[in-house]
């Protein structure tokens, strides 16, 4: 996506709905929005996503958001071991398991 | 516009929870307006809820549909061939759409997913404010252009009650005092001399207190 501002709140249900254990969206630095606002936005989207998922009794931390520039090669890798961290201490998304275990069943 | 907002989704599930498929059915009209029954909101709320469900190792197939509006019959029977699939419907239309789809469907329970709350407008994206209460008997015309019956929160007729300080209503620091509204605004017309001249006792059976209301206009039945 050109800009985070562009990410809604359903692609973010939609990811965790089809199983991915995580979502974390990777926003510019606040205060550097190309678009003003946009990763502002995005923030604010993540904070409504994950007060859904506690409403629905998922753990918030599935998804995140991070905020760096594109020059912050280090940072991008560093986050993605974070986020790959906590999703492993959640363990799956039950959503997924669930789906799986049906499957088999069928 | 009529304005809602979602219930929690708790109420939702307990309420459609028994039900093996259940229709999701939005309007496009005011509640869209207003993010709380439009499509986009159709599509996150069915992916809550089946996520929700599947977490619960509970089969409830949530199908979605969104109506141009659910207000007006033509609409609704868009979704006739499809009503029979479904155990129930959920509808996050506002009052009036949720009970015309009972109406339309009635061997079919209907359940609300969203709280109506008033008629409004957007003050900016994301905020929503009332400014009628559809009295039936419209007195903006000696009032500045502002309603006390909607917007003074003991619906004065004639001036603020003692409440008023500042600007804002005794209820609520966050709200504004109707009648301070309209004396200002008048001020600005001047027409301060309304004050002298009281509104005459207000005829409430053109609102609520009448009754069911309905209205016909002959030319243009069919
Ligand atoms: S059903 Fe309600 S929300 Fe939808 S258009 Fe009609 S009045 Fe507005
Ligand atoms: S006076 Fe009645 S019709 Fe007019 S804005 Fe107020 S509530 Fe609505």
């Amino acid at each position: 996506m050109p800009c985070t501002g562009r990410v809604a709140i359903i692609h973010l249900m939609k990811a965790l709905e089809k199983g991915a254990d995580g979502v974390f969206v990777a926003g510019c630095l606040e205060g550097d929005c190309h678009y003003q606002a946009g990763n502002l936005r995005a923030r604010k989207r993540v904070a409504y996503v994950q007060e859904l998922l506690k409403s629905i009794g998922m753990e918030p931390e599935r998804v995140a958001m991070y905020n760096l520039s594109a020059g912050q090669g280090p940072r991008f890798a560093e986050i993605c071991r974070e986020m790959t961290e906590r999703v492993r201490q959640l363990g799956p998304n039950p959503t997924r398991k669930n789906g799986e275990r049906k499957e088999k069943a069928a | 516009m009529i304005m809602a907002k979602p219930k929690p989704i708790q109420e939702i599930i307990n309420v459609i929870k028994g039900f093996d498929k259940v229709l999701l059915a939005g309007c496009n009209g005011c509640v869209a307006v207003c993010e709380a029954g439009g499509l986009k909101e159709v599509e996150i709320l069915a992916s809550a809820l089946r996520m929700y469900f599947a977490n619960q190792n509970q089969t409830i197939q949530i199908d979605e549909v969104s109506l141009t509006r659910q207000c007006d019959k033509e609409y609704l029977a868009e979704i006739k061939e499809m009503v029979p699939n479904y155990g129930a419907i959920l509808s996050i239309a506002c009052g009036a759409g949720v009970q015309f789809m009972a109406e339309m469907y009635s061997e079919k329970p209907v359940f609300p997913g969203v709280n109506t709350n008033f008629i409004g407008v957007t003050l900016e994206k994301g905020v929503w404010s009332e400014r009628c209460a559809a009295c039936g008997e419209c007195i903006l015309a000696s009032t500045g252009g502002i309603c006390p019956v909607a917007r003074c929160s003991k619906r004065m007729l004639n001036g603020p009650c003692g409440g008023s300080s500042n600007g804002k209503c005794e209820v609520s620091k966050e709200t504004d005092c109707g009648w301070h509204l309209i004396y200002e605004r008048l001020k600005t017309l001047g027409q301060l001399q309304r004050f002298s001249v009281p509104n005459d006792p207000k005829d409430w059976t053109t609102s609520r207190d009448g009754g069911p209301r309905k209205i016909i206009k002959e030319v243009s039945q069919a």
